[in-house]
């Protein structure tokens, strides 16, 4: 049988290096998939690196990727944090996209100063109440949030749709189901000229500091880790249990609603039912490979999006499926967790059998 | 008002509530011996997913109907045996594993697919299952349209709510898997491997999540689409709660739930011009959703379920 028994004490440098090695092992895994491919493996490699690092517009292209999944790897970090299974990031993405386009095409306008913290604002609403909901049926009732918030990313995608087809439908948009442009004054500025990076990036990396601090540093961050470590114990202490899973709901539902405005008023300009190639799912691998730590989530961020941005100029140029981003993603998040396993047990093949116990 | 009857009236209605219920009974009992035994499996979407893709596949390389009923079920039993040996051996975060087993096997379906097809613009399709055709009974008024001009793989999954319901009601394995999710400790004390029974009841439940997929494949459809079965695992999920882990109540919510449905396209087509029609689509999302909080203050989840145990430790 093997025994499996729980090492001591876990380094530091362990817990840092899981991530790594994980993020390694799923690039090297890739290799079986695209073997079957017939595709040449090196030059296969060689195509993702170029993807990524073999221009500047095509390292910005990555860092623009990366954006969205700073904010919804966050999104997952923080709740999950609060052990709060926050699987919706995907609709409150959307939410908060239809919120900034709502409000950011022409409803109000005004100087840039006032008008892109309006439409942030606005999307954070928006993707703060839509995890509200699932919040307090798990607070009111008792009902699963996980099961809750996934089914609201479907609910809310055939919103979209409802809206992309009624009031949102740009009349001018030639019969496609997309919205009006953003105003110019709501876009979120371009970071470099004719790139597409734009200062969502720079929004992304001081969000995920602010979140940092707060989570490590402040009295409701270390609420939030006590009701996620134990929930039972936390309200025995006195702290209001439910209460924090409502504001972590909030905090965490208006980070998947920025991402959503931040592609919007960023990247596209308009609202379209295919703004996200599921962002909301990949921010839960992100926020998994980061091990649920804010400045964390900065770094597997790049990974994941150079993964995917790789893989697209691998795609066009051998031929392979783009479809081997999302499996290298999802070996990653596999590889994290079988990770986080060896680093806290260790396994001894024991010979008597009938031993133990 | 009159239209609103006539639907119940109508046999097309109540056989396309059983054929919407379908890959939701096998999923939902799936789900069952999943959680009967402690070990939720947020996989169901992906393991769906991959017995839709692997099944089709089977057929379309010439492998037969049954045999591709018999690919998808043992394609599932082996992302059953992943999750397992994730979650129950390893004794990891059963949310997170399930969720990167949805991830991972969406992404090995769909690669495999586009790997297989690289350059089709319309989806190859295969000959499906078709419906029975029993000598008098599929020729009985409203009965036969409605239960015998099914397709085999429904009765395949009214079939398996019998079987799952006789196990774990009737005999001695049934009874070790249901206190195996309640208390892994006694069933240990009894000399039995709480390991081998929790494996086994994730395997063998993937590959009922995967005959759910098979049967969109396979027998709702001909064909293989990206996207196809758009969250169906995660409302077996819902289902099972509703279902209070009992095979009957499956058997039945997933009905409700596929008459639901089949009468949201059926008003859909009615009240169109009035009520924009995804509102309907919404529906069956909203009734899961609606349904889970009715019952969660009583549900009785099985005790362990999320909790793993380590032999000789606690």
């Amino acid at each position: 049988m093997i025994q499996i028994t729980q090492k001591e004490n876990q380094s530091r440098w362990v817990s840092l290096g899981i991530p790594i090695v994980a993020a390694v092992l799923s690039l090297l895994l890739a290799a079986i998939p695209l073997a079957f491919t017939g595709a040449s493996i090196p030059d296969a490699y060689v195509q993702m690196i170029n993807g990524v690092f073999g221009s500047l517009f095509n390292f910005t292209e990555m860092l623009t990727r990366a954006t969205p999944l700073i904010f919804t790897g966050l999104a997952a970090a923080i709740a999950f944090r609060a052990k709060l299974w926050n699987i919706g990031a995907e609709g409150q993405l959307y939410l908060g996209a239809m919120a900034a386009v709502w409000v950011g095409t022409g409803m109000v306008d005004g100087p840039p100063i006032l008008m892109i913290p309006l439409v942030l604002a606005a999307g954070a609403i928006a993707g703060g109440l839509g995890m509200l909901g699932p919040a307090l049926l798990k607070t009111r009732f008792g009902a699963d949030e996980v099961v809750t918030s996934l089914l609201l990313n479907f609910i809310i995608l055939i919103f979209l749709q409802m809206m992309l087809e009624g009031p949102l439908k740009d009349p001018m948009g030639l019969g496609w189901p997309q919205s009006e442009p953003i105003i110019d004054n709501a876009i979120l500025p371009q970071l470099i000229t004719r790139m597409r990076l734009h200062a969502g990036f720079i929004l992304a990396l001081g969000t995920a500091v602010v979140a940092y601090v707060i989570l490590a540093m402040t009295v409701w961050g270390f609420k939030v880790r006590a009701v996620g470590e134990n929930a039972a114990a936390a309200r025995h202490a006195g702290i209001a249990v439910n209460k924090t899973y409502l504001a972590v709901a909030m905090a965490s539902g208006a980070l998947a609603g920025i991402a959503g405005v931040s592609e919007v008023a960023g990247l596209k300009g308009y609202l379209t039912a295919d703004l996200s190639p599921g962002f909301g799912y990949t921010g839960i691998v992100v926020a998994m490979l980061a091990g649920l730590s804010p400045l964390g989530v900065i770094a597997a961020s790049l990974f994941v999006a150079s993964v995917f941005v790789g893989a697209d100029s691998m795609s066009r140029a051998i031929g392979v499926s783009s479809f081997i981003a999302d499996l290298i993603v999802s070996m990653s998040l596999i590889c994290v967790l079988l990770g986080g396993f060896f680093a806290r047990f260790n396994l001894r093949w024991d010979r008597n059998k009938g031993g133990g116990s | 008002m009159m239209d609103f009857v006539n639907i119940f009236l109508s046999d097309s209605f109540w056989a396309a509530s059983l054929r919407i219920a379908t890959p939701l009974i096998f999923g939902v009992l799936g789900a069952l011996l999943c959680e009967r035994s402690g070990v939720l499996n947020l996989g169901i979407e992906g393991i769906f997913v991959v017995g839709a893709m692997t099944g089709w596949m089977a057929v379309w390389l010439g492998a037969g109907l049954w045999g591709g009923v018999v690919v998808a079920a043992l394609s599932g039993a082996l992302f059953g045996l992943f999750h397992g040996i994730l979650t129950v051996i390893f004794g990891l975060s059963q949310h997170v594993s399930g969720l990167g087993i949805t991830l991972f096997g969406t992404s090995v379906a769909s690669f495999t697919y586009r790997t297989a097809l690289p350059q089709v613009s319309s989806p190859p399709r295969i000959e499906p299952f078709r419906a029975l055709d029993i000598p008098i009974l599929s020729d009985l008024p409203f009965i036969g349209p409605v239960l015998f001009q099914q397709t085999a793989m429904t009765w395949l999954a009214l079939f398996l709510v019998a079987i799952v319901w006789w196990m774990m009601e009737k005999t001695a394995l049934g009874v070790a898997i249901k206190a195996v999710g309640d208390n892994p400790d006694a069933v240990n004390a009894q000399g039995l491997s709480v390991i081998k029974l929790r494996m086994g009841s994730v395997i063998a439940g993937s590959a009922l999540m995967a005959l759910g997929g098979a049967f969109l494949t396979m027998s709702a459809f001909d064909a293989f689409f990206f996207g196809m079965v758009n969250g169906r695992g995660w409302i077996c999920i819902a289902l099972v709660i509703f279902a209070s882990w009992q095979p009957g109540k499956a058997l039945m919510g997933a009905l409700l739930f596929g008459m639901f449905d089949a009468l949201q396209v059926r008003l859909q087509t009615q009240a169109g011009a009035i009520i924009p029609g995804q509102i309907f689509l919404m529906a069956p999302y909203v009734l899961s959703i609606i349904a889970l909080v009715i019952v969660a203050r009583k549900a009785d989840y099985p005790r362990a379920l999320l909790t793993p145990w380590f032999k000789g430790q606690r």
